[in-house]
Order: structure tokens, then C-alpha cells, then sequence
């Protein structure tokens, strides 16, 4: 593991534990992306491209567009709600940096055991056939997810309309 | 065959909501309806090797689908249970545009269920059980009230936590075995040069499982989302979604693909007797009849894991055989327990009195269910009880079926008491006008009823055609 890496693990660290002490929606939405941005990073230097391309896409691009999206929907705090909201952050989350830290150098005392034969390599096959043809049951799976969630929105939202 | 479990409801979802609502918003119900009815049928009456057969489908599309006599158990649930939440769905949704959503997030989880049910490999099972627990998320959280809304949201934090620790332990088993395929991971596991890593790996799918499957202490989120869910949501969530994504789970995990293991039956043995203990006590102490019934739940599901963590063909065919007998008799209990809110708007049990005379047949089949339940003869829960019992006595674990034995008294003191507050004593005035309950939930529960008296009176046709069979899988 070299220095650079070392920082981005704690960039990583820093972005998410922002993520959940943030008091603003819109920046806790932006952490979050950065998190991702960090995260896709690390992938590219850990040899794996592919689910870096997929995690810089969905989960840094199209998850923040979609979350930000909707918090521009809803209503701005005032200044003493956002006060009261960052205390209570505050208060419930005082310990999260600290367990991060302890947590951190509790690892570096661990040894992490990988003493086994190592599968053998995977032969290089293109993601057209890993997504058409090896693991298009995951890819239905995941539409099927998707539409899931369409629907979920779709219910709860219908009735949002009904309330007003 | 098999890709039709999955292809026949998706291909209805997609078309039953073309735009073209006039056309499509009538037939959806009665669409999913025979689709569930079709399901329950093909299972009892298709043996397992015709679904196997080359069908024409495989041309367009080969999903990697297998299926053994366990599938066939739960295919069988899942069916008989989608529905009786769909009969009851139309009696208690009373909007058709809610009715519409409900109809197609049950189509939504009836791909999860069967998907996790037929699929061979760990990330694909895990994506499946994803998509089941995203529909109930939502559905448990459709009459968006505050109740409604904290029973979703536990759910969601608690399920999550269940996604970290699956997705987490697929991750390390596919670093070991270079696979998630059961048959690779299970060959590699079964080496004993693997060092720590794999258990680590067990040990966090294991705990994910029990998130899903509400076993105590990871059960947080299960009595908050089973009561403030609408009543048909409460019939499926209880009989059948969680079942599939925790339980059948851990059934098949545990037989097929982990090695076998004392310290991790151990662990099953355990956890199941907490559960059965701390669910049968806490619903001892309960007011509110669907809270009860899902205390009750996490109390029967300690059952099947005790029954698995047996390790024998014996514990894990009487593991099946609890599993197909809760998911009827406590969505029994369920459409009881919606028929009765259904009249009197509250599941205050403390409100309550005197029903049995104004809802006989409600009244009737709770009693049956009730009886089941408690594991008193010759009702299927007795059989499927005494199996596991049985199973925990040979295996030597002597205190585990005494807990077994004993709770079962418990369960029976608590139900009895649902019964007494409930169907017996004198009617409350503000309750003087009160009917049974719409065909719709009667006939769910009669249904329901002769199921669980026939599967015990048949008992030997039972064990012939399914539980011996189940012995198969070991």
C-alpha cells in the first residue's frame, strides 16, 4: 500500500463520516458523491476498472443527481432549524469520528488472514459477455430492482398528491 | 419450464401496465391471482423432474434455473400464500388506484420469491432476495401513516445492515472459490486448507440472514413492520416474503452450499430457542393482536432454526415441513386478525369481545389456527413440532427439546388468551352490529383452515410426496 493510498483511504473515511454529520441535505448528497469519487479512485489503482467505471457512473453520478434532484423539490431550512438539526448531529453522533480512529489503528494490528491457494485467474472475457452472457440473470435482476423502486415511488407518491 | 416462475409474472407486470389503464386496470388483479393459483398448482401437481425438460423457451432465454423437492415446498408456499394476500388485498384496499400499486409490487415480490427460491448462486439468490425486500419496503409502508412510515423505515435500516454482511460474505467466498455458484463455493468450503476466511464469510451470511428472517436478536424490525403494514401486506410479509429471503435461505445455504459445521448448528441451535423464548414471552405481554402474531412469528421461526441446526435429515425435513405449516397457519392467523380490523377499525384486543358469535367463521378457523400453532393434534403444526422435537431428542440435544415442548404450552397459553379477549365473552355495545367478514377473507381462511387440518389428517400422504423426498438435498 503506498502513501497516496493511505490518503485516499482517509479522504474516503473523512467524505463518508461527513456524509451522516452533515446538517444540510444538499451537502451530505455532495459528500456522499465524494465518497464515491474517492472510492472510484482506489478501484482504478486496485486493478479493477470495470467496477470503477460503474461506481464513478451510478453511484457518484446518477444517485447524487437523483438525491439532489428531489432535495430541490423540498423546502429550505431556516437558520435556527438548521442550528437545532446540526446539535442533534451533533449530540448523536459525537463518537462516529472517534470509532473511525480507533477502529483505523485497531486494523493495523490485525492480521487479516488470506493464507489460501488463490483461485485461479479469471480468463479475459469482455463485460459484454459478463453482463449478456454470465450474469444476465443479475442483470434482470437488477432491472427488476429498478422497476421495484419505480413503483415504490410511483405508491408513495400518488398518495403525497392524495394528502395535499 | 422453470424461467416461466419468473418470466409469467414479469411479462404480466410489464403488460398489465401498458398505458392503456381502461384495458388493464380491471383484469390486474385477477391476473396475479391466477398466476399465484397456477403457481400453487404446478407445485403440488408437476413432479420436479418435468420442470427440469427442455420446454422451446431455452432458445430465447436460459435463466440457469434448478429446482428440487425443497423449491417445490416453497414454490408451493409462495403460491398458496401471494394468493390469499391478493383475496385479501381486494376486500381491505378499497381504492383502485391503491389496489393497482398493491397488485404490482406482489407481482414485483413473486419474482423475488421465486428467483431466490430457484437460483443457484449466492450473488444471484442475494439480488433476488433484494428485490423482495424492496417491494415489501414499500408496501409496508403504502397507507403512509406514521405507524406505517417507522415500520418501513426499521425495515430498510435493519435490511441494510443485512445487505453489508451478505454482500460483504459473497465478496470473501468469491476471493476463496473464484465462483458464487453453490456447487464451487460449496466444493472449495468443503477443503479444510481455507484458514478462517470462509467462516468469517459463513458467519457474516449467516447473520444477514437472520436480519431477514427476524430471528432474535436481530428481530428489531419485524413486530413494527408486520403491525402497521396493511393487513394483506402482514399475510405475505409473515407467511411467505420473509420466509423465502431469510429462512429458505438459510435452509439451503446450510444444506447445499456451507460445509457442514457443529459450531455453526450450535449457533442455530441457540438462536433458534432465544427466538423461540423471547418471541412466545413478548407475546405473552401484547394488547395488539397483528403486534402478538408477529412476536408469535419470530417464536415459530426458532422452530425451523432449531429444526436445522439439528444437522440431520430428520431436523431439516421437519425444518421444511414448520416452515410450509407457519406460512399457512400464521397467515390464517393473519386474515383473522384483518377480518376482525376489517369490522372494528382496531386491533386493540383490550376493545374486543364476544366476536365468535357475530363472525363465526372468522372465529372458527382463528380456533384451528390457534390449535396449529400451539402443535396440538392432529393439526399440521403438531406433526411438523414433533418432527423437529423428535429430531433435537436423537440428536442429543435433550434441553433444546424440552425448551421446545415447554414453549409450545407457552404458545398455546398466549393464543388462548387471544382467543378468550377476542372471540369469547360478552360483545362490547359498540360492537352490537357487527357482521362476519367479506367473502374475500372467509374464503381465505377457510382455505387456509382445511389446509392445515388436511395436511395433518393426510399426514402420510404428506411425507411420502414431500418430506421424505426433501432428504434428497443433503
Amino acid at each position: 500500500m503506498t502513501n497516496l493510498d493511505i490518503v485516499l483511504l482517509i479522504c474516503l473515511v473523512a467524505a463518508a463520516v461527513a456524509t451522516v454529520m452533515t446538517a444540510r441535505l444538499l451537502r451530505s448528497a455532495i459528500a456522499l458523491a465524494l465518497t464515491s469519487a474517492v472510492l472510484t479512485v482506489l478501484m482504478f489503482r486496485m486493478d479493477a476498472p470495470l467496477a470503477g467505471v460503474f461506481e464513478l457512473s451510478v453511484c457518484a453520478g446518477l444517485i447524487p443527481a437523483i438525491l439532489i434532484s428531489t432535495i430541490g423539490l423540498t423546502q429550505r431550512l431556516t437558520f435556527e432549524t438548521l442550528e437545532v438539526r446540526r446539535k442533534e448531529l451533533l449530540r448523536r453522533f459525537w463518537y462516529l469520528p472517534l470509532i473511525v480512529v480507533l477502529v483505523g489503528i485497531a486494523m493495523t494490528h490485525v492480521r487479516i488472514p488470506l493464507d489460501f491457494p488463490p483461485p485461479p485467474p479469471p480468463a479475459a472475457i469482455s463485460v459484454r459477455e459478463v453482463l449478456w452472457n454470465l450474469r444476465h440473470v443479475d442483470l434482470l435482476g437488477q432491472i427488476v430492482i429498478l422497476l421495484a423502486g419505480a413503483f415504490g415511488v410511483a405508491v408513495l407518491v400518488k398518495e403525497v398528491k392524495d394528502g395535499s | 419450464m422453470l424461467p416461466l416462475f419468473i418470466l409469467a409474472p414479469l411479462a404480466a407486470l410489464l403488460l398489465l401496465n401498458l398505458p392503456i389503464h381502461r384495458l388493464t386496470q380491471k383484469p390486474a388483479w385477477w391476473a396475479a391471482l391466477l398466476l399465484s393459483v397456477a403457481q400453487a398448482v404446478a407445485a403440488v401437481a408437476v413432479p420436479v423432474s418435468f420442470w427440469g425438460r427442455p420446454s422451446g423457451l431455452e432458445r430465447f432465454v436460459t435463466l440457469g434455473l434448478v429446482t428440487d423437492n425443497l423449491s417445490r415446498v416453497l414454490l408451493l408456499s409462495i403460491g398458496l400464500v401471494t394468493a390469499v394476500a391478493l383475496l385479501v388485498g381486494r376486500e381491505t384496499i378499497i381504492l383502485p388506484r391503491h389496489r393497482s400499486g398493491f397488485v404490482n409490487l406482489v407481482l414485483l415480490s413473486l419474482i423475488g420469491m421465486n428467483g431466490t427460491v430457484l437460483l443457484d448462486d449466492l450473488f444471484s439468490m442475494y439480488v433476488f432476495i433484494e428485490i423482495t425486500s424492496v417491494s415489501s419496503f414499500v408496501l409496508v409502508a403504502m397507507n403512509r401513516d406514521p405507524d406505517a412510515l417507522e415500520g418501513a423505515f426499521k425495515y430498510v435500516i435493519l435490511s441494510a445492515v443485512a445487505t453489508i454482511l451478505m454482500i460483504g460474505a459473497v465478496a470473501l467466498l468469491l476471493l476463496v472459490s473464484g465462483s458464487t455458484d453453490f456447487a464451487t463455493v460449496s466444493a472449495v468450503l468443503r477443503k479444510s486448507t481455507q484458514g478462517p476466511l470462509p467462516k468469517i464469510a459463513m458467519g457474516a451470511f449467516v447473520c444477514g440472514l437472520f436480519i431477514k428472517g427476524g430471528l432474535v436478536p436481530f428481530h428489531g424490525w419485524l413486530p413494527a413492520a408486520y403491525s402497521a403494514a396493511p393487513p394483506a401486506v402482514s399475510v405475505l410479509l409473515a407467511g411467505v416474503a420473509t420466509k423465502a429471503s431469510g429462512i429458505y435461505a438459510l435452509i439451503r445455504l446450510t444444506t447445499s452450499v456451507f460445509a457442514p459445521d457443529p459450531s455453526l448448528n450450535n449457533v442455530l441451535l441457540l438462536v433458534g430457542a432465544v427466538s423461540v423464548i423471547i418471541g412466545a414471552v413478548a407475546a405473552l405481554t401484547q394488547t395488539d393482536m397483528k403486534r402478538m402474531l408477529a412476536y408469535s412469528s419470530i417464536s415459530q421461526v426458532g422452530y425451523i432454526a432449531m429444526g436445522l441446526g439439528c444437522g440431520s435429515e430428520l431436523g431439516i425435513a421437519g425444518a421444511v415441513f414448520h416452515l410450509f405449516n407457519h406460512a399457512i397457519f400464521k397467515s390464517l392467523l393473519f386474515v383473522n386478525s384483518a377480518a376482525v380490523e376489517r369490522r372494528l377499525g382496531t386491533t386493540d384486543m383490550n376493545r374486543m369481545g364476544g366476536l365468535g358469535s357475530r363472525m363465526p367463521l372468522t372465529s372458527v378457523t382463528s380456533v384451528i389456527a390457534t390449535l396449529s400453532t400451539a402443535g396440538i393434534p392432529p393439526l399440521s403444526g403438531f406433526w411438523s413440532k414433533l418432527i423437529i422435537v423428535l429430531a433435537l431428542w436423537r440428536g442429543g440435544h435433550f434441553a433444546y427439546a424440552g425448551i421446545a415442548v415447554l414453549l409450545s404450552v407457552v404458545t398455546l397459553a398466549y393464543l388462548l388468551g387471544m382467543q378468550r379477549k377476542v372471540f369469547f365473552g360478552k360483545t362490547p355495545p359498540e360492537w352490537q352490529g357487527i357482521q362476519e367478514a367479506e367473502t374475500g377473507l372467509t374464503l381465505s381462511a377457510l382455505v387456509l383452515a382445511i389446509i392445515t387440518v388436511a395436511v395433518g389428517v393426510l399426514l402420510p400422504l404428506v411425507l411420502n410426496t414431500f418430506l421424505l423426498p426433501i432428504r434428497g438435498i443433503l
